[in-house]
């Protein structure tokens, strides 16, 4: 009956969970087809994979810990993981990479710790680096962009992808190739501008690498709509890109052969704005004030040019978020935004009494 | 003399320790004599968290003297009227697990209670007053007493030495000023309340 | 027009204010009971000044006020008083206090008014005690005795008067509409406020800009006037107090203050409403403008409620129907409570009764974790952080949550509002901040404690220590006075000795003579015993008299010999 005691507010926005990651979906589709088109099937399929796994995956794990199966599986949370890990991954490496990559993710990085909204580290970006450290040679194959295959040669068909898939670990001729960030990680001693015209990745490219100038245009215009329906704020995001932007216009070195490439080069190859939009933006290990974001996001940023310049691996939004994740507690501590009524800010820890 | 330290090893090692023990030595000195902490301080603390009832169930005469006792390393489940949360919160300030309530001492009261004196029956003896820890009872000899409600720690020392039987331990009366929501369930998502929520189906299936 | 400023946050739910706007404001027929809470505004609980079968004219008091934060109460209709008794009244927890039902006689009969006509000519103080008699407590929802706030003190001077009427909340119009009708009462109302608070430099009225009716019925009377009516963008909760203070003066009431301290005073415009009925009309507060809408009533609608009047008599003459209502709330969608039974009365601070439908206002979802998604921190017009609020919150730890300034949150709910996960952050808020206070006050209580025991403690010692000492003095006096009788030199204690010594030896006469003594007497004994013992015998007793006289006989011949033997000894 009507009289009873519920506490106010009575009335709620439209907004719920699942819809938020809905919407995620939905806005990863545009660096789907970006990715598709250029580099085949094999990103579909890697999404599709991870997709079924997580969600079996996490059904069993909750399953396992009693707790209602519809009801979590029914916030997409995992899909959205397996999502983002399918989009990370290589097109076409073997089924068991993405399977192994899912499970790590899903059971390691996020059920172990309470499942959604209780994991200190990003799960997709957990996975995603297991399986770097783990199966360097698969996870560094990448599929030549269509532009660029030989005469003659086309990608896989999707029949013939899921056979490379499941089958074949082999990784195929003439279909495989370096990534851009690869070519300038590999390219010493040449200077900016003889790499862009030996390189066709740069070649033929419009301004940043063929293909990965479109598949991280896509993510950008993915990113552009979460942000115009306030999924998230621009202080995470901006912050990482003009950080990025930053960094790799004060080490341009005008294009010397020591020079780790250019801003554009550098915002629009690898995952960067992946990363930016889709990545960093996962509010549950990142830092919640906004201005907490905008370090953190410069953190991000300023750790992947520094990954990706000077250190091992050719891309590195991956490590860059896993080590902000760390940072974020810290960063929260002293960034509380000045409440109505205090002419300071406090720190978290501050103690009123003494 | 140096050229006699270097040609000899051994006795290097052993002059530069010796000189390392002397420094380090007098540094510890140093520091014990100024930063030296006057009383101690877990003590305090541990008495801060105390309820105060100084009701004696823990078995000892007041509530600090048990804060010493658990200071030098006593179990710090014995306050019932503290209850588990006074127990978490000593835990807490000392970093060690936190025990249940040990059952001996009594039981945590669910309501708070203090005392009341049917005054038609009391005589005026006084040992209730001489009783009370916190001296929350007015009266004197062959007058009557009375509760100091306010005062009073609902400890029930005074309700044994009565010779009549006149102190009832009332709860506390709560009314709308004291109502408050109660905390919302916590959304069922936390791994720590796993255990209390496997049923048992999940244990035959184990 | 007048700069106003811009607050963080805030919410924009639907504002569903037409359906209640459509009928100018209506009255109900008198019912047959009423119930009077005596506890209607913040402070101390009312004191009955009537008993069970008196008979009461409509505005009389029943009730004096306890103290200076309580507020008079009167009889919203004349009739008899048939209970003094709990009552469920208008509050979350649904719990009873203390009412006056009064049973109408259906004359409506009023008791003798006395208003005064020439305001300017009086003094506040005689305004603040009409008021204060009248029972005037704030009608916005809070309902803190209005005497109490229109008298700062001359400590703090009052530059600036704000009179509220953002009505920020969902569907409530009360306010609204009684500006469409009354503006000129109302600002009859201001005037008064203005004349008790000395005249202050800026008088503004704030009143969000959905309300375009209200704002040009305002005109015409504070044309000239001083009287600035401030429209600003409708937000939720522009009507807050603190809120509205920084959007009219760029100025944040700092935490843990009130208005008064920085020269402000905020009345809502109801109780300014109220205000002019008590000191013009001579009308206690006895009624109020009540919103009565959503979904589930049939008609929507403002009515002069009389205080009292319990809310299944408003419902039933709107055509309640149960089955379609989700929760009946007082207050609005945001801030009200729901009610728990339908003889709830309304009081001074009901400015709405909502009954919407399940559509209109679903039942609550299951609450789902707590991603951080941090759109209740965009939403929270103060600034805070509700997701780590909530995280402390279920942690318990008050350290935290105080340096993250639970406090200063106002429990407006936009961040539940926005909250994806439909977790109830608000109660969360609520129940720690009382969790807090708690352990605030028994914290007190028990530092209190401890200092009664130290005291009590030491007070023993203390008592001991004197008895101890009562008991050396006593002892040293003792031994003093023993001193003193010999206090003679260290020669005559050695003469006194050897005195004591000397008298101890006897002479060997003496001796001799003594123990010639003892020998006599010990035949004297034996001649006795032997003669009781012959005597016996004679008398022919029974063996066993003869056996113990015999044996005291041969006991004498002992002590006999041994006297002779030493006798003997002493003559060698």
């Amino acid at each position: 009956m009507a009289f009873k005691q519920v506490t106010s507010p009575h009335a709620h926005g439209a907004q719920n969970t699942a819809k938020v990651m809905q919407l995620v979906l939905w806005a990863t589709i545009p660096g789907l087809i970006a990715l598709t088109w250029h580099f085949g099937w094999g990103s579909l399929i890697n999404v599709i994979l991870a997709c079924i796994t997580a969600v079996a995956s996490e059904a069993l794990i909750l399953e396992m810990r009693n707790r209602p199966i519809g009801f979590y599986l029914g916030d997409y949370s995992a899909i959205v993981t397996a999502v983002l890990l399918g989009l990370a991954l290589p097109p076409l490496c073997p089924w068991w990479v993405v399977v192994v990559g899912t499970l790590f993710s899903v059971v390691l990085a996020k059920q172990i710790f309470g499942g959604l909204g209780y994991n200190p580290f990003n799960p997709a970006m957990v996975g995603y680096v297991v399986l770097l450290i783990s199966f360097p040679i698969e996870m560094t194959t990448w599929v030549v962009p269509l532009a660029l295959l030989p005469e003659g040669v086309a990608h896989p068909g999707f029949v013939e992808s899921l056979k490379l898939v499941f089958f074949s670990a082999a990784p195929m001729d003439g279909v495989t190739g370096a990534t851009p960030l690869d070519s300038f990680k590999h390219a010493a001693g040449l200077t900016v501008d003889q790499i862009y015209q030996t390189d066709s990745l740069f070649s033929q490219a419009l301004f940043a690498g063929v293909g990965w100038e479109w598949v991280n245009l896509g993510f950008l215009a993915g990113g552009i709509v979460l942000l115009a329906s306030r999924v998230f704020t621009w202080h995470g995001p901006v912050a990482m890109l003009a950080a990025m932007a930053l960094m790799s216009l004060i080490f341009w070195d005008s294009g010397s052969s020591q020079s780790p490439g250019s801003p554009l080069m550098h915002l629009f190859s690898g995952a960067s704005m992946m990363g930016a939009f889709f990545i960093l933006t996962d509010p549950v290990s990142s830092a919640v004030s906004n201005r907490g974001r905008l370090i953190y996001g410069a953190l991000i940023g300023v750790l992947t040019y520094i990954i990706r310049a000077w250190g091992n691996y050719p891309d590195a939004v991956a490590f860059a978020v896993l080590l902000a994740n760390f940072t974020a507690p810290f960063i929260d501590n002293y960034t509380l935004p000045r409440t109505y009524g205090h002419t300071d800010r406090r720190k978290a820890t501050e103690r009123l009494d003494d | 003399m140096l050229d006699f330290i270097i040609q000899q090893p051994i006795i290097a090692a052993l002059v530069a320790l010796a000189g390392l023990g002397i420094i380090f030595g007098a540094l510890l000195g140093f520091a014990a004599e100024k930063f030296k902490i006057v009383g101690d301080p877990v003590i305090e603390q541990i008495d801060e968290l105390l309820p105060q009832t100084q009701c004696g169930q823990c078995g000892f005469p007041g509530c600090r003297p048990y804060a010493e006792s658990i200071a030098n390393g006593d179990e710090i489940n014995k306050c019932p009227p503290g209850g588990q949360s006074t127990i978490n919160a000593i835990a807490n300030l000392l970093d060690v697990s936190a025990p249940e309530l040990d059952q001996e001492h009594g039981q945590e009261a669910e309501v708070k209670s203090v005392a009341y004196i049917r005054e038609a029956e009391c005589i005026g003896c006084t040992k209730c007053i001489q009783a009370c820890p916190v001296d929350a009872i007015l009266g004197a000899a062959k007058l009557m007493h009375t509760v100091i409600v306010d005062e009073c720690t609902g400890c029930d020392l005074c309700v044994e030495p009565c010779p009549v039987d006149c102190i009832d331990m009332l709860p506390v009366e709560t009314g709308i000023k004291e109502w408050q929501w109660p905390a919302p369930p916590l959304p069922n998502g936390l791994i720590a309340t796993d255990k209390t929520h496997s049923d048992s189906n999940h244990e035959d299936a184990a | 027009m007048r700069q106003t400023w811009v607050t963080p946050g805030g919410v924009h739910p639907p504002e569903n204010k037409i359906q209640s706007l459509t009928q100018p404001i209506g009255s109900l027929p008198i019912p047959e009971k009423l119930v009077v809470p005596l506890g209607q505004h913040i402070g101390a609980p009312s004191i009955a000044c009537v008993k069970q079968g008196d008979i009461v004219l409509k505005g009389q008091k029943i009730a004096d006020p306890a103290g200076t934060v309580s507020a008079a109460i009167h009889a919203p209709t004349s009739g008899t008083i048939t209970a003094i008794e709990s009552r469920p009244i208008a509050h979350s927890s649904g719990m009873e206090a203390l009412c006056v039902e009064i049973t109408s006689d259906g004359n409506d009969q009023w008791i003798e008014k006395s208003g005064i006509s020439d305001f300017e000519h009086t003094s506040s103080s005689a305004l603040l005690s009409i008021i204060t008699e009248a029972g005037i407590a704030g009608m916005g929802g809070a309902g803190f005795p209005t005497s109490v706030k229109l008298n700062p003190g001359f400590q703090r001077p009052i530059d600036t008067l704000i009179i509220n009427a953002t009505e920020c909340e969902p569907y409530i119009t009360a306010d609204d509409s009684l500006i469409r009708e009354r503006a000129e009462e109302i600002v009859e109302g201001i005037r008064i406020l203005s004349h008790i608070l000395g005249n202050p430099h800026n008088i503004l009225i704030g009143i969000e800009d959905n309300k375009p009716e209200a704002i040009a019925a305002f005109e015409p009377h504070t044309q000239d006037t001083g009287i600035n009516v401030v429209s600003f963008p409708t937000k939720y909760p522009s009507g807050g107090e603190k809120q509205l203070i920084y959007i009219l003066t760029g100025k944040e009431l700092p935490s843990g203050k009130i208005p008064a301290d920085i020269g402000m005073v905020c009345v809502n415009i109801g109780t300014t409403y109220a205000i002019k009925r008590a000191v013009v009309d001579g009308e206690p507060l006895i009624s109020r403008v009540t919103t009565m809408t959503g979904e589930a009533c049939e008609i929507n609608r403002n009515y002069d409620v009389l205080i009292g009047t319990p809310v299944a008599h408003l419902l039933e003459h709107n055509n309640f129907d149960a089955q379609r209502c989700s929760r009946v709330i007082m207050g609005g969608p945001m801030m009200g409570f729901s009610l728990t039974s339908k003889q709830i009365p309304i009081v001074k601070t009901t400015n709405c009764i909502l009954a919407p439908s399940v559509e209109e206002i679903p039942h609550n979802e299951p609450a789902q974790p707590c991603i951080r998604c941090g759109m209740c921190a965009e939403a929270c017009p103060a600034s805070l952080l509700p997701q780590q609020l909530l995280w402390y919150s279920q942690a318990k730890d008050h350290d935290r949550l105080q340096s993250h300034n639970l406090f200063d949150c106002i429990e407006c709910g936009a961040c539940s509002y926005v909250c994806p996960s439909n977790i109830p952050l608000v109660q969360h808020y609520r129940s720690s901040k009382s969790d807090i206070k708690k352990a605030q006050e028994e914290k007190i209580k028990s530092d209190q404690a401890r200092e009664r025991f130290e005291f009590r403690k030491q007070r023993i010692e203390l008592a001991e220590k004197e008895r101890e000492a009562k008991r050396a003095a006593r002892r040293e006096a003792a031994k003093q006075a023993k001193a003193s009788t010999g206090t003679d030199s260290m020669a005559d204690i050695v003469a006194a000795a050897q005195a004591r010594t000397a008298a101890k030896k006897t002479s060997p006469e003496q001796e001799l003579a003594k123990l010639e003594r003892a020998v006599s007497s010990a035949e004297m004994r034996v001649q006795k015993a032997q003669d009781k013992l012959d005597a016996a015998t004679a008398d022919s007793e029974t063996d066993e008299k003869i056996n113990i006289l015999s044996a005291a006989l041969s006991g004498a011949q002992q002590k006999l010999e041994k006297a002779r033997t030493r006798l003997a000894e002493h003559s060698k």
